[in-house]
């Protein structure tokens, strides 16, 4: 079950003007910074994006608002982004804005063929609004549906020609229930190998949620916030 | 009065042995530096790590490890990563027994409005309102009143609400105090700070009961 393609061009060769799309990563720390630039050179337009958040104004989703391909952002935050604020504010862009929690299991309930789930997160605030709550056990809690997405787009540390995924560290992040929830899955990864080199019990992401693979080139893996301490 | 590292320190105080602890951003991650060394406390990451460390030695820094503010830290002995989605599920079953986070304005009911002002760029609520909404312990960190003098203690909210009735405990630069079903309850006055002082900075009910001591930060 080869599912290797040659690079990010033919990986999304078939996303489309208008079509929704997962885009993993939390910050700039695990994002598919290869299908990123490659969409960027496509020029498709038009697009939803489910990302946790959206990039800096010159790297990331960032590089997508500054092209106007990107017609609606769904998040939970957006802050570090000067362009994302001025597409906002003169109405280029839409946004809408979710709890993380929600965002992470509305793209769980997505890979798990479950149709909703319920979360308190939000409860009696602006979040709620127009939306189903339901009392379970005297506790109040809002009806969210699983997102449906035409791509997901992930970037993982290690994997094989099978889909199998590994992530690193905190670079996990949204990746795993993002490769699960797209309707095909594109899988970016530092290290590609044959099927067999990785230890079954080490999968994070089993291949039968992952179409395409490939290894990617000359990551940058910009740092937002360099803290460090003196020896 | 107490400055950001004073409500910090005050707040580390709340933190007990064998828990499990959220810290959000501003001065809930300075709570971090006072925990007591003889303490088995682990912080959680909201982005994925349970054992966040300090921050890496200079030229150590790693772009794959970073904490939910986007700075790059370290893990310490026993960590474990997982994805956004069973770190939130961890927070909704209530494992995490603390959270500590920051507020522009708290109601005596405990409701409280930390992600919104309107009219300004609004940037998102992150993981805050799936925190608050699941949270088996909220001690919020704030500063008792704004610039102009008024207090962000009040009967009700006036900006969008995060979560509803969840806070159970705040520290400010004035004072400690306590959500009950009166109202905030006083338990502890700044060093230097009169009962009189706290009661002209709380617009919401307040309930003051006996003497109210000084609070103890070393």
């Amino acid at each position: 079950m080869n599912k290797t393609v040659p690079g990010p061009e033919d990986a999304i060769k078939d996303i489309k003007d208008g079509m929704t799309l997962m885009l993993g990563g939390f910050g700039l720390c695990g994002i598919p910074e290869n299908c990123i630039t490659a969409l960027v050179k496509k020029g498709v337009k038009g697009l939803t994006c489910i990302s946790n958040n959206a990039g800096v104004d010159d790297f990331g989703i960032g590089l997508m608002l500054k092209q106007r391909q990107v017609k609606k952002m769904i998040s939970s935050y957006v802050g570090e982004n000067a362009e994302f604020e001025r597409q906002l504010l003169s109405g280029e862009l839409e946004v809408e804005l979710i709890p993380q929690g929600t965002l992470a299991t509305r793209c769980l309930a997505s890979g798990y063929g479950m149709p909703a789930i319920f979360t308190p997160a939000g409860v009696g605030t602006e979040v709620a609004e127009g939306k189903e709550v339901r009392n379970f056990n005297g506790k109040e809690y809002l009806l969210e549906y699983a997102f449906d997405a035409d791509f997901a787009i992930v970037k993982a540390w290690k994997g094989d020609t099978h889909g199998n995924l590994i992530y690193k560290e905190t670079a996990r992040n949204f990746n795993p229930m993002m490769a699960m929830g797209g309707k095909i899955t594109i899988a970016e990864v530092e290290h590609l190998v044959p099927a067999g080199e990785l230890d079954p019990d080490h999968i994070h992401t089993p291949g039968i949620y992952v179409h395409r693979i490939f290894q990617g080139k000359n990551y940058e893996k910009r740092i937002e916030q360099r803290t460090v301490r003196k020896k | 009065m107490l400055d950001k590292e004073g409500i910090a320190k005050r707040i580390a105080k709340e933190v007990k042995n064998g828990y499990y602890v959220n810290l959000g951003i501003g001065i809930p991650t300075l709570v971090a530096n006072y925990i007591p060394k003889d303490l088995d406390v682990i912080l959680q990451s909201e982005n994925g790590l349970l054992g966040m460390g300090p921050f890496p030695f200079e030229g150590e820094e790693d772009p794959d490890l970073i904490n939910a503010g986007k700075q790059t830290i370290t893990t310490l002995p026993g960590s474990a990563f997982f994805d956004s989605a069973m770190s939130f599920g961890m927070i909704r079953a209530r494992k995490v027994d603390l959270t500590i986070l920051g507020a522009m304005e708290v109601s005596d009911t405990g409701d409280i409005a930390n992600w919104k002002i309107p009219g300004k760029m609004v940037k998102g609520m992150g993981g805050a309102m799936d925190l608050v909404a699941s949270a088996k312990n909220i001690i919020v960190a704030m500063q008792h009143v704004n610039k102009a003098g008024e207090s962000k203690l009040l009967p009700k909210c006036t900006l969008p609400l995060t979560g509803v009735k969840c806070v159970k405990k705040i520290v400010t630069e004035l004072a400690v105090l306590d959500v009950t079903d009166k109202g905030f309850r006083l338990l502890e006055r700044a060093p230097g700070i009169s009962v009189e002082q706290i009661k002209n900075a709380t617009k919401g009910k307040l309930v003051v009961e006996g003497e109210i001591p000084e609070m103890k930060i070393d």
